[in-house]
């Protein structure tokens, strides 16, 4: 009996052991997902200080007087007339109206506060109402990135102002009658690249990137699931299937940059495929993708459990009609994370793209598979390289445009994986 | 030996490394000569014809030098203990073992005079003939109707829906199925219990019309009451099928079987009447298999 006592005695004590053991263990990884957790705001809050300011855009309104005799146009119908025309001027006068202590003398300051592409806009507009010639217009016109910055950042160390004393004195006058204002930067996601940060938007390189990801899946993911049923269901096992899965494992370790080295020499040089266009990089992307989807599928259909299997084989189905029915069906969910997972890697993949000239400066929008593109990533390698300051916060936004794509992507295949599994 | 065997039973499951040491209890001059089988292997009638079988696991004989006889339409039960090869060479009989790259099979096995193991025989027919009931149950995770209907839908055996209906509600009648299901067909096979599901099982193995069923063990994984109603079953399927059944209930193969065979480390020993193997076996092996001194 005193035996027993003083065993369960024993047993009380090391028990307060455990216990603190098992305390000290999930402390351990509270921890841990806190360390994840701060890192994860840290980079949130810093995308987003440094980049909501993207989404804004910095207006003129004016009225404008479209005085034929200013702008030596008498008739707005004339190709050639509008050519020669000089739209910058009737901006600059509508603005010197605007501010009281600004003379003639000044109109170099003053025209320094418009937009260069301000007298585009307003030719546009006279090219499409002809008749607005020799009226006054209230219109809106982009500020000078100058301008933008100003606004935007007036009191930041970091942001060096290239306004005079005297044009930031005229820009918190003309803030105070609400000439200058900011708003949504819709040019953001109406435009592609552009030298002038103002003009700027990531429409080009987001159309860019869905062309580039349509080639990728439409080609990574049949030829990744084929692969992984051939591999999986119908080779024999023996020295070469071991060989090529080696070799599949390794291909999902190879940096990058190699396969893009491998898109330039195989699709550019030896085929003579266009440079930096989508279908070369879709191509690129899908070997470098390829691996991630075989190993997923793999994964995905060894784990359709064996008995499934024999049923089916027991009821007389052939191999085909056993992974068609069968496996193939219960795999699918997680091939199709995989493929996502896969396809987010891609969308974020910058370096191989850089080899085969997605990295150009590309200012229209790609309209086709064989049109020059770059893709979103690139786009924000790109404008985080540049000197002008203003395309700081323009990149912090198309990273946030990016991070949106990629967390809509997981959720997706979250969501497909809960879906389809609910099925069974 | 991951299934808990729940049958009424005296004899405990053994794990495996149990099974080699039989010298203890046995006279040390009881040697199973090989390709020797005591009591009545052959049959007039005989469905399946099984000459010198031999099945290798690659340097491993797993079956060695068995020679047996399957009559037309009687329940024959493989009794055994754990690893003596009863399931590998149920599952010769409609070449379930193909699958496993390891594995070859000897000897002359012909199924109505015609060899299973042709190389030009076409597998899916042969097991469209022989259908197979499992360990464990193991219905697909669809509809209890699509279960039963895959088999007659990938032979092609209805071309209408109500011919496939009728095949359906047969099978599951036959299974003893019909009146617990006939009300929720669409649900998932998967919600039901145990029992049910082997017994669903049963009726998709039964669905394309085999002329034989081979079970193994389908009722180790079930207790009492359900293995009551899979026995019942047999006992209903006997008339118009050839069946085959590995169980380790030796009181099983006494209420269920004709006759029973005893396999012994790779070997044959003993097929006879079952009421004869167990109440006088003419091997020593047998008697001590089931008085239960080693297994």
């Amino acid at each position: 009996m005193t035996d027993q006592r003083s065993q369960a005695e024993i047993v009380r004590q090391s028990l307060k052991r455990r216990y603190r053991k098992e305390r000290r263990f999930r402390a351990y990884g509270i921890a841990a997902i806190a360390v994840a957790l701060a890192a994860l705001v840290i980079l949130f809050a810093d995308i987003i200080g440094k980049g909501y300011a993207g989404f804004m855009k910095t207006t003129l309104t004016l009225d404008v007087q479209l005085d034929g005799e200013m702008m030596y146009l008498d008739d707005a119908t004339d190709e050639r007339q509008l050519k020669m025309a000089d739209f910058v001027e009737p901006l600059v006068q509508a603005l010197i109206r605007e501010i009281p202590s600004a003379t003639e003398s000044d109109r170099d300051a003053v025209r320094d506060l418009i937009n260069p592409y301000a007298s585009v806009t307003l030719r546009d507009a006279l090219k499409a109402n002809p008749e607005w010639l020799n009226t006054t217009r209230t219109m809106t016109f982009l500020a000078h990135t100058d301008v933008d910055v100003y606004v935007k950042h007036a009191g930041d160390e970091a942001y060096s102002i290239k306004l005079s004393e005297q044009q930031r004195e005229w820009v918190d006058q003309l803030q105070e009658k609400d000439v200058v204002e900011t708003s949504f930067n819709d040019v953001f996601f109406q435009n592609g690249d552009s030298r002038d940060p103002s003009k700027a938007g990531i429409l080009g390189a987001v159309v860019g990137s869905l062309l580039t990801m349509f080639v990728t899946l439409i080609l990574s993911f049949p030829i990744g699931v084929a692969a992984a049923i051939y591999l999986e269901e119908f080779a024999p096992q023996n020295k070469l299937t071991d060989f090529i899965e080696v070799n599949i494992n390794n291909l999902a370790a190879v940096p990058s940059i190699i396969f893009g080295l491998l898109g330039l020499a195989v699709f550019i040089n030896l085929f003579g495929m266009p440079r930096s266009v989508p279908v070369v990089g879709g191509l690129v992307l899908t070997l470098m993708t390829l691996p991630t989807i075989i190993i997923s599928s793999r994964a995905a259909i060894k784990s359709v459990p064996p008995s499934i299997r024999e049923a089916a084989e027991g009821i007389g189905a052939s191999k085909m009609q056993v992974v068609l029915h069968h496996v193939l069906p219960l795999a699918m969910p997680g091939m199709l994370t995989g493929s996502i997972i896969g396809m987010a890697q891609a969308l974020g993949e910058t370096a191989p793209l850089l080899l085969i000239g997605m990295v150009a400066f590309i200012v229209d929008v790609p309209d086709g598979f064989f049109d020059s593109a770059t893709v979103l990533p690139v786009q924000v390698f790109l404008w985080a390289g540049s000197p002008e300051l203003a395309f700081i916060e323009r990149a912090s936004a198309a990273i946030m445009v990016l991070l949106t794509f990629l967390i809509s992507m997981n959720a997706l295949a979250i969501w497909m994986r809960k879906r389809l599994e609910r099925r069974w | 030996m991951n299934t808990l065997n729940t049958t009424v039973t005296s004899e405990a499951e053994m794990p495996e490394e149990n099974v080699v040491p039989v010298q203890e209890d046995k006279p040390a001059e009881t040697v199973i000569e090989e390709g020797k089988t005591v009591g009545r292997p052959f049959a007039d009638d005989a469905k399946f014809k099984l000459r010198n079988v031999e099945v290798f696991y690659g340097q491993d004989r797993a079956i060695k030098n068995i020679s047996l006889d399957i009559a037309r339409n009687e329940v024959i039960a493989f009794i055994g203990p754990s690893g003596c090869g009863k399931s590998t060479f149920l599952r010769c009989l409609n070449r379930m073992n193909d699958s496993i790259d390891i594995c070859r099979v000897k000897g002359s096995l012909q199924l109505d005079d015609h060899d299973i193991y042709d190389p030009k025989r076409d597998v899916v027919e042969l097991r469209a003939r022989v259908g197979m009931v499992f360990q464990k149950p193991n219905p697909f995770p669809k509809s209890i109707y699509d279960n039963v209907a895959y088999g007659p839908r990938i032979h092609g055996l209805a071309n209408r829906k109500s011919d496939l209906d009728e095949i359906v509600e047969n099978s599951l009648r036959k299974a003893g199925l019909w009146d617990e299901v006939k009300d929720r067909l669409d649900a998932t096979a998967t919600g039901m219990s145990g029992g049910q599901q082997q017994r669903l099982c049963i009726a998709r193995a039964i669905a394309v019309s085999p002329e034989v069923v081979l079970m193994d063990e389908p009722c180790s994984a079930l207790d009492p009451i359900a293995t009551a109603k899979v026995e019942e079953l047999i006992a209903e399927l006997s008339e118009s099928y050839t069946i085959v059944i590995v169980t380790h209930s030796m009181q099983q193969a006494a209420r269920v079987s004709h006759r029973t065979a005893y396999f012994h480390l790779g070997h044959l020993v003993e097929v006879n009447e079952t009421n004869k193997v167990f109440t006088s076996p003419e091997h020593e092996l047998t008697e001590s298999y089931i008085t239960g001194r080693f297994g």
